[in-house]
């Protein structure tokens, strides 16, 4: 069993002319909580769909577990897919069913559990996020928080190798944030999986997480375990973590001189 | 001449991008098919999803049909009056509704009030990244939340023309026999000598059925390529009844040549 | 919105689809009439058609005993063929006469069978030998024109 369970090699990707990834390389070792950061845009979430198999790369592969995803046809993708659950970033919990339902639905979907067996484990992963009590409201009843929550019980519903979480913390209060925190970290560690987070809150994820890649420009930028990169000098590093406002990522836009648009 | 090639250019695109969306299309129609054998394994899906297109339409259709129905009786009645043709007004209702009326009115308003709803759920879900998540759960969306409103809309079409068709009918008896006087037996007699089961009923139900393919299946198409914004989301819904209802117009007017000419 | 109450409406509205369908098959069409039974098929030629269609009525006594099948033209004796299909129960003889009318003024036309008095019975195949054509409007209104021409002469 290699360490790396996911891998991404040479992978270059872009919609259309413009390139979002130039040739990078990524690796997400086994039963380790992996961070990518950058800023808005710079395909972070992208890198989770092509992991997931729902895009295709220009070029490059990438690697889950030894087999090359864009290669598989649909059984494979699916048995790819099973073992993989995903956060989305506002949780995409299904509003026409209740709590339970949706925790309920990979399990009904994918295996031949009778019911009562179900009920036993929807309400054992509701109680893993707090949210045990809530399984009869329906979504449109829930905060974002509690929604997020949810939506983290139901990517867990079969115990996944791997969990991917698109901006877990996007709108949180700081309690919630501290809750979300805490899961992303027990659940790794309680089910041996391997958990890859898109996000740009620096303080959260440095706090827990492994191994950080930053993403700009199309390239990876710098790359480490937290403690590695606090120490880094890298100017796009340092701006990042530091929350400056100007730096290698600029804050004007390009545009033609000041002078010349105010026609001095 | 720079305008002559713009507007060349933007024919060709409006042309191209049409045939693209035909295209899409009519993959979305194969894979559904395909997917037909989930959808009915999960006929619990299916069945709730003609509660919502077919059931929820059920008051729509039926108001909508006696008031045609009376329209029908009411003018039918006073033109042919000044022919002494009165008595036929039973079968002037009954063919405007079986082999027109009926089909296509029930078309429109479907399109117009599930054809609607349809898109905008789906183009919601697309929206809020459920369909997404659908799809990393490897279950495909279009077995599960697709496929059910196709055949819930093939279902419900022809149900409610159906129904259209008979309170109609009923509508125009009651401005015809009950409001105006004519009489009730020939208003019956009348119509069973001149409308056809086999030609008109049937037809009408042929009829029904395609437009019923046709709405469904655009409305599905809309909300499934739906840009995932508000503003998608609202452009949408939009084409979908237009274009619902120029493709009704249009097969009827097809359909009607075959079968009745 | 549990299974039950949903199951209960798309029930309903299966049933008001079905009675939907009976009421237009009974009420309006003419299902019940004879168009299902089994028939056999004779031939009648005629000089003028008019405006007979396929589909269109045979009636005895003015009772629809049957319908028209097909029309199709002879091109070595330069008449039509009228094939009509008449339902089994009812039996016409050798000798019946075969009339086009119009129904009403201006209404479809159909053919009018008027019985002979023959003990043998057309039986499939066979060919109606008395036929009378159509009446053709502008024929008529020549003839009129000419009637009235002729008089005007004396």
């Amino acid at each position: 069993m290699s360490d790396k369970l996911i891998s991404i090699e040479n992978l270059s990707f872009g919609y259309g002319k413009k390139l979002l990834h130039k040739d990078i390389n990524m690796q997400f070792n086994r039963g380790k909580v992996s961070a990518i950061m950058g800023g808005s845009g710079c395909g972070k979430t992208t890198i989770l769909r092509l992991i997931g198999g729902q895009l295709t790369p220009n070029s490059g592969k990438v690697l889950v577990d030894g087999d090359i995803v864009h290669e598989q046809d649909r059984n494979g993708i699916y048995h790819l897919r099973r073992k993989m659950g995903m956060l989305f970033q506002h949780g995409a919990l299904f509003t026409d069913l209740s709590v339970y339902e949706n925790v309920a639905f990979p399990m009904r979907e994918h295996t031949d559990l009778p019911e009562n067996i179900i009920r036993d484990l929807v309400l054992l992963k509701l109680n893993a996020v707090g949210l045990r009590g809530a399984h009869n409201k329906m979504p449109a009843e829930l905060s974002g928080g509690m929604a997020r929550r949810v939506a983290l019980a139901r990517a867990v519903a079969l115990d996944p190798d791997i969990i991917m979480y698109d901006e877990p913390f996007a709108g949180l209060d700081p309690i919630s944030m501290a809750v979300i925190c805490d899961l992303i970290r027990s659940l790794n560690d309680a089910l041996g999986a391997t958990s890859i987070i898109v996000t740009h809150d620096v303080a959260e994820t440095f706090s827990f997480a492994d191994y950080i890649y930053f993403l700009a420009d199309g390239t990876v930028a710098a790359e480490g375990s937290p403690k590695q990169l606090m120490a880094s000098k890298l100017p796009f590093v340092r701006q990042f973590i530091h929350s400056e406002k100007d730096g290698p990522v600029p804050f004007h836009a390009d545009a033609p001189s000041y002078q010349e648009d105010l026609r001095l | 001449m720079n305008w002559l090639t713009n507007v060349l250019g933007n024919i060709g695109f409006a042309f191209r991008s049409r045939l693209y969306r035909l295209g899409a299309g009519t993959r979305l129609f194969f894979l559904t098919m395909i997917y037909s054998a989930d959808s009915f394994k999960r006929i619990h899906l299916t069945i709730r999803e003609i509660y919502f297109t077919g059931v929820l339409s059920l008051v729509i259709i039926v108001v909508s049909a006696f008031f045609v129905g009376m329209v029908l009786g009411l003018q039918g009645y006073y033109t042919l009056e000044k022919y002494g043709s009165s008595e036929a007004i039973g079968v002037l209702v009954a063919l405007a509704l079986v082999r027109e009326l009926g089909p296509v009115v029930t078309a429109l308003l479907f399109a117009g009030r599930a054809g609607t709803a349809i898109t905008a759920e789906i183009g919601l879900m697309k929206a809020t990244e459920q369909l997404s998540a659908m799809e990393m759960m490897a279950v495909s969306p279009v077995a599960r939340i697709i496929g059910p409103r196709f055949w819930a809309g093939m279902i419900s079409m022809p149900i409610l023309a159906t129904i259209f068709s008979m309170v109609g009918i009923l509508g125009g008896y009651f401005i015809a026999v009950i409001v105006i006087g004519v009489d009730e037996g020939a208003f019956w007699s009348q119509m069973q000598a001149n409308v056809d089961f086999q030609n008109d009923i049937v037809d009408g139900a042929i009829k029904s059925i395609v437009f019923g393919f046709a709405c469904t299946m655009i409305a599905l198409f809309e909300g499934f390529d739906a840009p995932p914004t508000a503003e998608g989301v609202s452009r949408a819904t939009t084409r979908t009844v237009v274009i619902s209802s120029l493709a009704v117009l249009g097969l009827d007017f097809i359909l009607t040549s075959f079968m009745f000419v | 919105m549990e299974r039950a109450k949903i199951d209960i409406w798309v029930g309903l509205l299966v049933v008001l689809g079905i009675a939907a369908l009976f009421g237009l098959a009974t009420k309006v069409g003419n299902l019940t009439s004879n168009d299902i039974k089994e028939t056999y098929t004779v031939l009648a030629h005629f000089e003028n058609i008019g405006g007979l269609k396929p589909r269109a009525p045979v009636k005895g006594a003015g009772v629809v005993v049957g319908r028209v099948k097909s029309i199709v033209f002879d091109t070595e004796a330069y008449h039509a063929v009228v094939k009509i299909d008449i339902d089994k129960r009812y039996v016409f003889p050798k000798d019946t006469f075969a009339n086009i009318y119009t129904s009403g003024l201006l209404g479809e036309q159909y053919i009018g069978l008027e019985a002979g008095g023959e003990d043998a019975n057309l039986e499939e195949g066979d060919r109606i030998k008395f036929t009378q054509d159509a009446v053709v409007l502008e024929k008529l209104i020549s003839q009129f024109l000419y009637n009235k021409a002729s008089e005007e002469e004396k």
